[in-house]
């Protein structure tokens, strides 16, 4: 299912300026008395592709939602291209430039167009002229294969559609790392591919990606660990061959056993 | 019969139309004038009860105004004598050679005849702003808003005020008056909540508890009290805390106090849909790395704006009618010259009140049935687009 499409658009993965793309160190979360995070270790190495696994409410979206800061973790550290997230807003900023994510519900601008959903952050945050930054958007909306819906507004396109402009939104701003929270969970089982094929192919240009995902098939082809989470904790994290063959953990092979059904 | 199955299937397709049968046109009666009345007026015994409600009051208005109004008015006279039924021995309407003489004060006020061009001058290009501002296919409507925001105040002010540096006499503002006053004090407002409401609602929802407080104590207090003790406030008790010297013109502080006040009511407006865009909006902002006031900028405030617009044309014209509440802190806006006028023993006759008094709510009306009528365009554009 390679659909990485015409290898002259691939983009040349932006260069980390460490080895380690994402680290987080004793991460703990709570909202209120409700212990959501407890105790993450994760370390992402440049190029490494992360699929996120597990019951719903355990974490996921809060795990991947810390790294860019949207939202606030409570103890432990988190290091993005060895910058720390803290309080300081020029350090979330400089991350937030430099990580891409792409949500369930798309979150695109309905009053604007796609190529102004697209062009809008490299012009506001990288400064970009104007003309540039709509040959950066258009060339990411042929990567994404549909330079055609450029001039449509959001709510004039299918759902896959959308996601796949969504990708293409964050691609503009060139990230160095793609976070991905259940991209496909909102699709219709017949645009679940094209979203798909258009993830593997970033995959197969280096990328760095933290994916939170239920679609297995995905996970086998293009992750280089499986991690999955429970109760607000890492169960377990292996390569996929291992992850789905031996499972370590109950938990694990329990939500396996309902998910692979 | 010796037709084949193959036949069979030939002739049977024959009767498969090639094309859609036109709809047919509904019945009369739901069409037209009478299917309009049956759909909108006599749709249940409520319904008809009401409208006939209405259509008997409508009967007895409309011909009792026109009768005032044109029929029985008095169209030229030099003073009270034109319009007194005993002097003139008939049924007596309208006195409109008194609304004639006392016209330009109602316009003006007290402003110096001779230099009552430069209120003209103001109002055209008042006229202009708000039609280049308003008017959405109008050319170059960038420019437009730097016309109306920042030429149109500062020309305004020097010119209605004066600067004798380029030959304009100074004009006191407790000469201005009528229209001018009204629309100063209404311009005002409109122009300064809309932007001070806005920055109060975002106040109200930042995560800066001092920030927070200070929006949530304003609104909340502005909103607690009536507008009268507002401009009170702004008019008696500022020059207790400010020395009389630097104690601003007394226009000056209704101006603050009215400005003040429609901005308590525009941040609730705000907020209001400012709290109908979702979440993924903001989130889908911060992540693709706009900065807090890109985000406000660029994404939240024209969608939170658009689905508002009715709601903050609704408080416009709240506002405007509020500006007659000047005069309680001594300010001759239209409403109170319309007051004075009418007690002038010239023109004093018993039909004298009531036409001056039809004569504000002529203006007052043509004003807010305008606004409310735009309204209603943008919102059915904005119905239209969201279709796409
Ligand atoms: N803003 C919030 N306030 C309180 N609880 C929350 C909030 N966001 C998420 N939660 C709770 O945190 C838990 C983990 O949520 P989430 O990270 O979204 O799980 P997942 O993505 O794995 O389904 C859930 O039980 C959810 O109800
Ligand atoms: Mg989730």
């Amino acid at each position: 299912m390679s659909a990485a499409g015409n290898s002259a658009l691939r983009l040349k993965p932006s260069q980390l300026n460490t080895p380690v793309a994402v680290e987080l160190v004793g991460v703990n979360k709570w909202y209120g008395d409700f212990h959501v995070l407890r105790d993450i270790n994760l370390k992402v190495m440049g190029g490494e592709r992360i699929v996120i696994c597990g019951p719903s409410g355990s974490g996921k979206s809060t795990m991947i939602r810390c790294i860019n800061r949207l939202e606030e973790h409570q103890q432990g550290k988190i290091f993005v291209d060895d910058v720390e997230l803290t309080n300081d807003l020029k350090k979330i900023d400089e991350v937030r430039r430099e990580v891409g994510m792409v949500f369930q519900h798309f979150n695109l601008f309905p009053h604007l167009t796609v190529l102004e959903n697209c062009a809008l952050a490299p012009i506001w945050v990288r400064k970009t002229p104007k003309q540039d930054a709509e040959d950066i958007a258009m060339h990411y909306l042929t990567r994404v294969k549909i330079p055609e819906q450029a001039g449509k507004y959001p709510g004039q396109l299918s759902g896959g559609q959308q996601q796949r402009v969504a990708i293409a939104r964050a691609l503009c701003m060139n990230p160095k790392i793609m976070l991905f929270d259940e991209p496909t969970s909102a699709l219709d089982p017949e645009m679940v591919k094209e979203v798909l094929d258009t993830m593997v192919g970033l995959a197969e240009d280096g990328m760095t990606m933290l994916v939170v995902s239920h679609e297995m098939g995905f996970a086998r082809q293009v992750a280089n660990r499986i991690v999955f989470m429970d109760d607000g904790q890492i169960i377990e994290a292996n390569v996929p061959e291992e992850f789905f063959n031996h499972p370590q953990h109950e938990r694990t092979k329990l939500f396996l056993s309902q998910i692979l059904r | 019969m010796t037709m084949s199955e193959g036949d069979l299937a030939v002739t049977e397709i024959k009767f498969v139309r090639g094309a859609t049968i036109a709809a047919r046109p509904p019945p009369a009666a739901m069409t037209g004038a009478l299917g309009w009345l049956r759909a909108n007026l006599l749709s249940s015994p409520f319904n008809i009860a009401l409208t006939i409600l209405i259509a008997l009051l409508l009967a007895w208005l409309i011909p009792e105004l026109v009768k005032f109004l044109l029929i029985d008015a008095v169209w030229t006279g030099a003073d009270r004598d034109a319009c007194r039924e005993v002097v003139q021995h008939r049924e007596i309407g309208a006195c409109w050679p008194f609304v004639w003489e006392r016209w330009s004060y109602f316009v003006y006020g007290s402003y110096p005849i001779p230099q009552r061009w430069r209120v003209d001058v103001f109002f055209a290009m008042l006229a202009i702003g708000v039609v280049w501002l308003l008017w959405l296919e109008a050319p170059r409507r960038d420019l437009g808003s730097v016309y109306f925001f920042i030429v149109l105040p500062i020309t305004s002010f020097i010119l209605l005020t004066g600067w004798s540096a380029i030959g304009l006499p100074p004009v006191d503002t407790a000469l201005w008056g009528g229209i001018l006053v009204t629309i100063v004090v209404a311009s005002v407002g409109i122009v300064c909540s809309l932007p001070i409401g806005i920055l109060l609602a975002l106040g109200r929802r930042s995560r800066m508890p001092a920030v927070r407080l200070f929006s949530v104590v304003f609104i909340e207090f502005v909103r607690g009290v009536p507008l009268v003790t507002v401009l009170f406030m702004a008019s008696v008790m500022l020059p207790l805390f400010v020395p009389e010297e630097y104690s601003p013109d007394k226009l000056v502080r209704a101006l603050v106090g009215i400005a003040l006040f429609a901005s308590a009511y525009m941040a609730e407006v705000v907020r209001a849909g400012l709290q109908a865009i979702p979440k993924g909006q903001f989130e889908g902002a911060m992540a693709v790395g706009l900065g807090y006031w890109q985000m406000i900028r660029l994404i939240i405030l024209p969608q939170a704006l658009k689905i508002t617009i009715p709601n903050i044309v609704n408080t416009y014209i709240g506002l405007f009618k509020d500006t007659t509440l000047v005069f309680i802190v001594g300010i001759f806006d239209f409403l109170r010259t319309v007051e004075v006028a009418r007690i002038d023993p010239k023109w004093a006759a018993p039909v004298t009140s009531t036409t001056g008094y039809a004569v504000a709510a002529i203006f007052y009306w043509i004003f807010c049935y305008a606004m409310s009528r735009y309204a209603r365009a943008m919102e059915a554009r904005l119905a239209q687009g969201d279709k796409r």
